[in-house]
């Protein structure tokens, strides 16, 4: 079993900066990453991007490459396409690449596995052609694919973005259908100081909304209703926008409503987690620097809380300066000097959050789905199930699980978990913390029994890595 | 008086035990902890098993058998009064041996027992080659099984619902995420007061906690000689039909899954799963299927057993607190149907009631 | 529905999905090539046969599974080579 100071969790913005600050500050760092590359999903695919691919994407993907170049030039090693599926309280992340489970062990860990899409529970959301905004970002830079046919629905930066990316690729989207209403921009008002410190973004923002406006894309507001038409695949999108109803032909609908942490992993640990009302999701529970209720387990970037790619590589670095605190290698004046520059930045960057959260926050209809709204859709668990089982007596997630399975396919609740919280919270008139969150447990993704069993007798030292 | 019988405890046991009372026209209230707690009617195997109970006291094989015979109907009365299918198969299972050693040891308890029992006790000793002819996807290393044809499995957490249903329809109040802290004997009946200070009185109480009896048994004047004992188990992808019947260690459960289990170990209260253990599942679950190596592992847990010091049911009436009973065991689904019947003739002191002296707790006494 | 950005660059490996040819780039996922070809159902699910293709291109969702050399994985996680062997999940049979 390779043994480290460090082993970071996710090569992303805030894995790679912060791996690449401990191991230039002399730890010993291994980064397992679930991707072929670097990158994580912002940056992802990023050196090995055509220049149209950089041109559609916009300059803040390109960004990213002084990170990749800083990770591959660090004295650390990293396994890509390593696949982390067990986290022990003690260190040891067990870890499968091409069909062999591998341990490693460290001091300490720092878990960097970002952020998964909110799920969006809408009639018809199962059906083939429904799919992320995230998704589409994701086929445009790694197989330079472009959507078709396609309406981008429901709210948060990545919608706009995604949609600037189509209309620059030249196949801008069909319509976009936006379930923000002016109540959610009385909201934001109300964090408009911490608005104004992130000017830039806003900037930004505005330019994308006047580039969508060149390009004539069709923007619907204050839609609500939205439901997926189709019998065995996407024929289009329905919803109410402005007092009239509206059904848009395409093959695909774009899916959208902000990003909350993955927290699998820290789940899976059993470290605290708090109920974020203005982001609405769980956040595990971290000290300034990123420090869990497990002195030894770090976490950084959109993994604790959405803040986007710059908080994360800030984050991330403020993590690692505290890891080597915490390690015994510099003091705790010493730790402040060397991230002074990432403290600052990432109270800048997390200035603007209370006013994007509120702007562009769930509405309720995915939050509350009607009853024949399809929840887990690994089991085909509904929403009104889930309300049955409340009214049988569930008061928890783990309860309501035994009864009808939901959290129980493959994704072990990635797609559900929030959902099925949301409305036990609802039926049963607990608070979020209260009524909790999936007990999430080992293997965090399929592994075979076979990889399992190897592991029985002594495991075999790691596979190549990128050592410089 | 809030009710005639407060049942502490909303797991298998306690519903089992509960819908049994109701039947008999009885006021029935329930205390449930709520789902933080360690559940182990969460985490069982699923298992209607009968062979390998009782290899040292035959009045436990008998208990057994008695409640796997009742099985069949209590499913069925679950099933119309729930609406949901129990998927309960009673076709016979195996205990795999890897080793001829190993078959013939235990094929010597159990013949053991079955002396004891006048010659009735249902097993036969499979070789490897009749055990290919009813599970053809066996292993090369598997050296043989032992057979009882009154074996089987049920979908378990099912039964937990289908129970849950069934009792709320028969009238009982069920309260959960109340974790009694509590219970008083009083002059008449006892007082039971939960977490949130919220108290009840009721005549009778029954003390079916799992776990809990740890502490809330002396409250009572029970010893409740109970430990945890941790059993880790795996559950794959859903698969094509690989096997036709269940055996104690790997069976397919009725959504397509192939469930592997489980291990024992004495770590406290421990119910966190690790690779080690996992791994050990794993290697064993392929020797005695090799296509196992290619399914993937969705989910392994860890749940605790409840276990007395030999392993058997404790059934008790509180001597200084008449009016209180002590139930626990480590088979509580097996034992369902029994706790659901019979058992009910005992906790309301009836003319039929079953002989359970075997199951008290003065056995511990030294 | 979905088009090449680069529409010089030609497909370079070929593998079969439930017996049918698909061409796809190198760097391509399964799922990428899949989909580049108008293949928008990849399975039924296993509770009530529902076509099912696609969602999150990450690795979160599980919808596109499909099996590859005897083991189902995510299509989106894994590359697309040439030779392979590609199909759904078989169906869930015998529920007893």
């Amino acid at each position: 079993m390779t043994r480290s100071d460090l082993i970071v969790i996710g090569a992303g913005p805030a894995g790679m900066a912060a791996a690449t600050l401990a191991a230039q500050q002399g730890m010993s760092v291994l980064v397992l990453d679930e991707n072929p590359a670097p990158g994580g999903q912002i940056y992802r695919n990023l050196p090995t991007s055509t220049a149209t691919q950089r041109a559609v994407m916009g300059p803040d993907y390109a960004a990213g490459l002084p990170l990749i170049d800083g990770l591959a030039a660090a004295p650390l090693t990293v396994i890509s396409s390593a696949v982390v599926w067990d986290v022990d309280q003690d260190c040891t992340v067990t870890y499968s690449k091409d069909g062999q489970a591998y341990r490693a062990k460290a001091d300490q860990l720092l878990l960097c596995t970002g952020a998964t899409e909110r799920p969006v529970p809408l009639p018809g959301w199962t059906l083939p052609g429904v799919m992320t905004a995230g998704a589409a970002q994701i086929l445009m830079k790694t197989s330079g694919l472009l959507c078709k046919d396609a309406v981008l629905a429901g709210s948060g930066p990545l919608l706009y973005l995604v949609a600037v990316q189509m209309v620059q690729s030249g196949t801008p989207p069909k319509a976009l259908v936006e379930t923000q209403t002016p109540a959610h921009y009385r909201a934001a008002l109300r964090h408009a100081v911490g608005a104004l410190r992130g000017w830039k973004t806003l900037a930004k923002g505005a330019r994308m909304l006047r580039d969508l406006r060149r390009a004539a894309v069709p923007r619907y507001t204050a839609a609500s209703d939205l439901a997926i038409t189709g019998d065995t695949a996407t024929s289009g999108l329905q919803f109410t926008a402005q007092g009239q109803a509206h059904h848009l032909e395409c093959t695909t609908v774009l899916l959208h409503q902000g990003l909350v942490p993955n927290t699998q992993i820290t789940r899976a640990l059993r470290l605290d987690h708090r109920w974020h009302a203005g982001q609405r999701c769980f956040h595990p529970s971290v000290s300034e620097w990123g420090q869990s209720s497990h002195p030894q387990i770090y976490i950084a970037g959109d993994g604790a809380a959405i803040g986007g790619a710059r908080a994360a590589e800030h984050a991330g670095q403020c993590a690692a300066a505290d890891i080597l605190r915490s390690a015994g290698r510099i003091t705790t004046a010493q730790r402040d000097v060397l991230a002074a520059s990432a403290k600052r930045n990432l109270a800048r960057e997390r200035a603007l959050r209370p006013f994007l959260d509120a702007l562009y926050a769930p509405p309720a209809g995915i939050l509350q789905p009607p009853d024949e709204v399809i929840v887990c859709r690994c089991e085909d668990v509904t929403a009104g199930d889930i309300r049955a089982y409340a009214r049988l007596g569930c008061k928890g997630p783990s309860q309501t699980k035994a009864f009808g399975r939901a959290g129980m396919g493959p994704c072990q609740g990635r797609s559900c978990g929030l959902t099925v919280t949301e409305l036990l919270a609802q039926a049963t008139g607990q608070n979020h913390q209260d009524t909790g969150y999936f007990r999430i447990r080992a293997p965090l993704k399929p592994v075979t029994l076979g990889e399992v069993a190897a592991l029985h007798s002594p495991a075999p030292s790691q596979p190549e890595g990128q050592d410089p | 008086m809030e009710a005639e019988f407060a049942i502490i405890g909303g797991g298998i046991v306690g519903l089992s035990l509960a819908y049994g009372l109701l039947k008999r026209g009885k006021s029935v209230c329930i205390w449930d902890e709520g789902d933080s707690a360690f559940r182990a009617s969460r985490g069982n195997f699923g298992l209607v098993w009968v062979q390998s109970k009782g290899l040292h006291q035959p009045a436990y094989a008998q208990w057994t058998r008695a409640s796997a015979r009742a099985y069949r109907s209590f499913a069925d009365e679950i099933e119309t009064v729930s609406g949901l299918p129990l998927n309960l198969q009673q076709d016979g299972g195996y205990i795999i041996h890897m080793s001829e050693d190993s078959l013939d040891a235990d094929r010597k308890l159990y013949e053991g027992l079955r002396n004891r029992l006048g010659g009735d006790y249902p097993f036969e000793v499979m070789g490897h080659n009749a055990l290919k002819t009813e599970e053809p996807n066996i292993g090369p290393k598997v050296a043989g099984a032992l057979y009882c044809r009154e074996d089987g499995h049920v979908n378990p957490l099912r039964l937990l619902r289908g129970l849950t249903i069934a009792v709320r329809q028969l009238g009982g109040m069920v309260r959960t995420r109340h974790r009694v802290t509590d219970v008083q004997p009083q002059s008449a009946g006892f007082t039971i007061t939960d977490q949130n200070n919220t108290t009840v009185v009721a005549e009778k109480v029954v003390l079916a906690a799992g776990l809990g009896a740890m502490t809330l048994g002396p409250q009572l004047g029970f010893t409740a000689p109970i430990r945890p004992q941790q059993g880790q188990i795996i559950i794959t992808e859903k698969l094509p039909k690989l096997m036709n019947r269940p055996n104690v260690e790997v069976r397919q459960v009725d959504e397509g899954g192939i469930q592997i289990g489980a291990s024992s170990a004495e770590v406290g209260l421990n119910d966190r799963e690790d690779v080690a253990t996992v791994a050990g599942l794993a290697v064993h679950a392929v020797d005695m299927f090799p296509k196992l190596a290619r399914a993937r592992m969705l989910r392994s847990w860890a749940a605790l057993r409840i276990m007395s010091p030999d392993g058997l049911p404790i059934y008790q009436r509180s001597v200084q607190h008449p009016g209180a009973f002590f139930v626990t065991c480590h088979s509580g689904i097996t034992l369902a149907a029994a706790h659901a019947g019979v058992l009910g003739d005992w906790l309301t002191d009836s003319a039929e009631q079953p002989d359970l002296t075997a199951f008290g707790e003065d056995r511990f006494d030294v | 529905m979905f088009e090449r950005m680069d529409k010089g660059q030609r497909d370079s490996l070929r593998f079969t999905f439930n017996g049918a040819e698909v061409t796809g780039q190198s760097g391509d996922t399964i799922a990428a090539a899949l989909l580049a070809k108008g293949h928008r159902v990849f399975r039924q699910t296993p509770t009530t046969a529902a076509p099912r293709g696609p969602f999150c291109m990450m690795g979160s969702c599980f919808e596109c599974l499909v099996v590859v050399d005897g083991e189902t994985v995510q299509a989106c996680q894994t590359a697309a080579q040439d030779g392979l062997t590609v199909t759904s999940p078989p169906a869930i049979k015998d529920i007893p």
